[in-house]
């Protein structure tokens, strides 16, 4: 099993061929160090408050300052930290659900495979924000008493987050499972996998070793296409006041307040415009990655 | 025809059962009451109050009771707005969530496959990279941030139509606007590539070796067989679109359903939750029954198994 993917390193290649690609991948990348390292060079505080209240950009704040005197450019920054983690963290989780649900009913098959696609059938066809939001609500006592308790409760100011990840990872992981499910019943009926049996292979090892190395390229696809879609409903939520709470900040609430601060009088529009071209940019860039692999893949 | 259509309307039932229930005990089960407030309320009241609204008792018998109401169409009083029943909050707000959804869904399925096609037959033109790009940038900027652009643009600085509320039909333009983007965006996108690949297959080749004029070819031979992918994401829109309504109705202040929604959340509202989670479900399975007709309809190499 030195190489189980040998077309893997042309469809890398046939990705980035295109310049586009190539930009989106540059821009994801910049985005991402900056919200990692630039805070550490960065002397204002994205929580502490001053009197100049919503100056616009000028040398001292690059992205001026909001309601309340904070400086917009570290609230950004932090707020990147944030939705990036809870966008990767999320698709992460909802990765794991995905494919082994997906794994599961396929390679099983029967009676099982039936009752799991009913599951997702029933979850597909109910309002998946209601369920975030359910899943949110119930997850949310149940977190904070275990977070209280371990390691002395130094977790519990990031309760909201992880409450975000689970219940977000929990929801979106039905059309990976279709993905990976409709994959496995095609190659579990290859020949090297029957060979794989008839040598009296498990079937853990089968399904480790034999097929999920055959899958990984359409899951990387579907992870990257995740990532966008967990960001989006985190900074739903956020702007329904269901998500991240103040005085954290994600991109998400970041543009809700700048939405609610846009009037005709003062137009405060540096509270809006750069949060939501940072996170436009970064949902693009991955839309971009996320279908040039699956364009290279389908070739 | 009639026993698939008898066996899709009994999972209908299921769904909306199963729903129902996990709503209702998720709800009762977590921490908190509908009469939970800062002050605590005197015991003997907050008793009075759960007897009235049926929340008393064992777990199982709140449950089966609550079933039984809704079977006899009463989804009860709401425990937030006080002598206000579910079914008259309902009847008065979902109207306008549904005439919302309407035009929305009217104007992502009209401009999507129009913008979508023309970006498939002028392939890798200015035009398709253009309206790729940008239907790209709309699925990727969230509803709430093209909302208050758009009020901002046409309602505060042109002055051209109102900034929110319902009380004229001009009040729906930008709402619509701003649910459609994404979906037309989606739309066009999954046309596009639908038609270039229909665009390829023999039986173009073969009407266009008849003579077949090029807008014959188009309009009588490869739409037809394009718009099919189209059609099966009609459901997961219906979804999409109840999921961004709550977010417009927000951000216009439009007294429609969504904002209901996150009423009976935060205030623990049992039934008033209980009833939009119903609307809403049985909204999106009927519209999924509706697309799989619909595709039997249009593709005859579709069977239904009864």
């Amino acid at each position: 099993m030195q190489n189980p993917l040998p077309q893997r390193k042309g469809i890398l290649e046939r990705t980035l061929a295109r310049p586009s690609t190539r930009l989106a991948l540059g821009l994801l990348l910049v985005i991402c160090a900056a919200a990692v390292f630039l805070p550490l060079f960065l002397k204002a505080d994205p929580h502490a408050t001053s009197l100049d209240t919503f100056i616009s950009p000028n040398t001292a704040h690059p992205f001026g300052t909001d309601l309340n005197g904070r400086d917009v450019l570290s609230r950004t920054l932090q707020g990147a930290r944030i939705s990036l983690v809870v966008g990767f963290s999320g698709a992460m989780v909802s990765l794991v659900i995905g494919t082994s649900v997906g794994l599961i009913a396929g390679y099983c098959g029967g009676t099982l495979d039936a009752l799991l696609m009913r599951v997702v059938d029933v979850l597909y066809s109910v309002p998946r924000l209601i369920l975030i939001i359910l899943a949110n609500f119930v997850f949310d006592p149940v977190l904070q008493g275990w977070l209280n308790n371990f390691q002395k409760g130094i977790w519990i100011g990031y309760s909201k987050i992880f409450i975000l990840i689970l219940s977000l990872g929990c929801i979106e992981w039905l059309t990976m499972a279709r993905i990976v499910r409709g994959q496995v019943l095609s190659i579990k009926t290859l020949p090297f996998v029957q060979a794989a049996l008839a040598l009296g292979q498990s079937h853990a090892k089968i399904l480790t070793r034999h097929l999920l190395p055959n899958l990984s390229g359409i899951i990387i696809v579907y992870l990257t296409l995740t990532i966008p879609a967990v960001m989006l409903d985190e900074s739903f939520l956020s702007f329904l006041g269901l998500g991240v709470q103040p005085p954290q900040a994600s991109w998400g609430s970041l543009l809700s307040d700048g939405a609610q601060a846009l009037n005709p009088i003062e137009s405060h529009w540096w509270l809006l415009a750069f949060p939501a071209a940072c996170m436009s940019l970064t949902l693009l860039a991955l839309n971009f990655i996320g279908d040039a692999l699956r364009d290279a893949l389908a070739k | 025809m009639l026993a698939f259509l008898l066996k899709r309307l009994l999972s209908l039932a299921g769904v909306l059962c199963c729903v129902l229930s996990i709503t209702f005990l998720l709800l009762r089960l977590s921490p908190g009451g509908p009469f939970t407030r800062e002050r605590k309320i005197p015991e003997a009241i907050e008793k009075q109050l759960l007897a009235k609204y049926h929340l008393d008792g064992s777990l199982w018998e709140q449950y089966t009771h609550y079933l039984g109401d809704v079977l006899s169409g009463d989804l009860r009083l709401s425990t937030k707005f006080r002598d206000r029943s579910v079914n008259e909050l309902l009847a008065q707000s979902l109207p306008i969530s549904a005439t919302l959804g309407l035009c929305a869904l009217a104007l992502s399925i009209i401009l999507g496959v129009w913008l979508g096609s023309l970006a498939a037959i002028r392939h890798q033109s200015a035009l398709d990279a253009g309206a790729m790009l940008s239907a790209l940038a709309f699925i990727s900027i969230p509803t709430f941030v093209t909302g208050p652009l758009l009020v901002l643009c046409f309602a505060l600085w042109l002055r051209w139509l109102p900034v929110g509320g319902w009380q004229s039909p001009s009040c729906l333009i930008l709402p619509t606007l701003t649910l459609a983007g994404p979906a037309v965006a989606s739309i066009a996108r999954l046309m596009r590539t639908s038609l270039l690949e229909v665009l390829e297959s023999p039986f173009i080749r073969t009407a266009r070796a008849k003579g077949a004029s090029e807008s014959r070819v188009l309009y009588a031979h490869a739409l037809k067989t394009a718009i099919l992918p189209v059609i099966s994401y009609l459901g997961p829109l219906a979804a999409n679109l109840l999921t961004g309504s709550i977010v417009v109705e927000t951000v216009f202040n439009l007294p429609g359903t969504g904002s209901f929604f996150i009423n009976a959340i935060v205030n623990r509202d049992v039934f008033l939750l209980g009833g939009v989670v119903l609307v809403y479900c049985a909204l999106l399975v009927t519209m999924n029954l509706l697309v799989d007709l619909a595709y039997t309809w249009i593709d005859p190499r579709i069977r239904l198994e009864s």
